[in-house]
């Protein structure tokens, strides 16, 4: 099962997901990106059933350019977030989607935010979230040794615990994660955690 | 597991002298995993009325946001704030419109009525009333609630007094139960003001 989890710290936010594309006992790819840079400043990391990710996300982050477009300024993250519980809810009823997201973003006046919005469309801003199996693993790690204003240092230090955790604690452990972070910089892919790459060959 | 236990909430209102207070629990959960300890229950929707919503968050919070909108109409074409009587039949209305769609929500709606007296009354999931005079209780921990508000409950209490009880009602109630918790969230309103105090119960 995928895991997504993210946290905020001093002026960034992270979120880190795995990056296998599995269907039953078969892995497609271990380098599947499933955060989607929404805007500039906004980083959209889901998990969930494959078709509904993408198609998703990408709906959201064409929507998102579209406001900018006709609006001439971009939405803020709490908007945005509004604005995909909105679509999850009016879907839920009829045909809903099923994914998990974790939205991160940076707004000038109000610093950095994370949004936990669930398949069934439940919003909530936290300062620590996480979807999945890995969940387990990631939030009581995050619980121990997260601290509000952290640095960029320390929140990837504490990433990678929680990475190391899922990597051991979990049977259908995902071997490679993308982490992908937002500040006032604008939003861009951080680090790959690798354990297995695409196209290795391992000796017997 | 029932759908309206999926997030776990614990709502009560109480009648006090010319007072009234309306309290929740802080907890959002998925199922067993705690996902805040700062989820938001009671919303207000004028100075002189707070509805709480409990059971799933989703549909509470569209419930919420369908509820403002029309009271803001309202205001609009009327030029005053809707009373607690009128708003809840409105609440009763919009949900027995889903009569076989349902929201999965219980409100509690508390306010002040004609010369500032106290109305409370909670409906189920469908819009089925229930006005009483003493106290309501709605969510996961509600059988818990009846039980210690019946014991504790006097009437024509002060506000300060008022303040005491559902306080001790609430938190002896959700620490029996696994769903609810993680403080409490208490609004006390008289006809001159109104005051919001978080408090601290067992963590767990």
């Amino acid at each position: 099962m995928e895991s997504v989890f993210g946290l905020v710290g001093k002026d960034f936010a992270i979120v880190v997901a795995d990056s296998s594309a599995v269907h039953s006992i078969l892995v497609h790819k271990t380098n599947e990106d499933k955060i989607m840079v929404l805007d500039s400043h906004k980083l959209m990391g889901a998990s969930g059933e494959t078709g509904d990710r993408a198609q998703f996300t990408e709906y959201i982050q064409k929507n998102v350019a579209l406001y900018q477009f006709r609006n001439g300024i971009p939405l803020t993250t709490s908007a945005t977030a509004n604005f995909t519980r909105g679509e999850l809810a009016t879907a839920l009823r009829k045909n809903p989607y099923m994914v998990n997201i974790i939205l991160a973003g940076y707004d000038k006046e109000t610093g950095p935010s994370l949004y936990y919005i669930d398949y069934i469309a439940s919003l909530h801003k936290l300062d620590k979230a996480a979807f999945g199996y890995g969940s387990y693993f990631a939030l009581s790690m995050m619980d121990r040794h997260f601290r509000k204003d952290m640095t960029v240092e320390e929140a990837i230090e504490l990433v990678d615990k929680c990475i190391v955790e899922i990597r051991s604690r979990l049977v259908v452990a995902p071997p490679n994660f993308v982490i992908k972070i937002v500040d006032k910089d604008g939003a861009r892919e951080y680090a790959w955690r690798q354990s297995i790459k695409d196209g290795q060959v391992l000796a017997a | 597991m029932s759908i309206f236990e999926y997030n776990g909430s614990a709502l009560v209102a109480m009648v006090g002298k010319n007072c009234f207070a309306i309290a929740s629990d802080r907890r959002l959960g998925v199922q067993l995993q705690t996902v805040a300890t700062d989820f938001q229950r009671i919303y207000k929707i004028h100075d002189k009325l707070f509805i709480g919503l409990s059971g799933l968050a989703t549909d509470s919070q569209t419930l919420y946001q369908r509820l403002v909108f029309r009271h803001k109409l309202y205001q609009l074409r009327e030029e005053r704030d809707m009373k607690p009587e009128t708003f809840a039949s409105l609440v009763s209305a919009i949900l027995y419109e889903k009569r076989f769609g349902p929201y999965f929500c219980q409100p509690v709606i508390a306010g002040l009525g004609d010369e500032d007296k106290p109305f409370i009354c909670t409906m189920d999931s469908i819009g089925a009333k229930e006005l009483a005079k003493d106290f309501v209780v709605a969510g996961t921990a509600s059988e818990s609630l009846y039980g210690a508000c019946e014991s504790m409950f006097k009437p024509d209490m002060e506000a300060e007094e008022l303040f005491e009880t559902i306080s001790q009602a609430l938190l002896s109630s959700v620490d029996r139960d696994c769903l609810s918790g993680w403080g409490g969230h208490v609004y006390l309103v008289t006809p001159t003001e109104v005051t919001e105090k978080i408090l601290k119960g067992r963590m767990d």
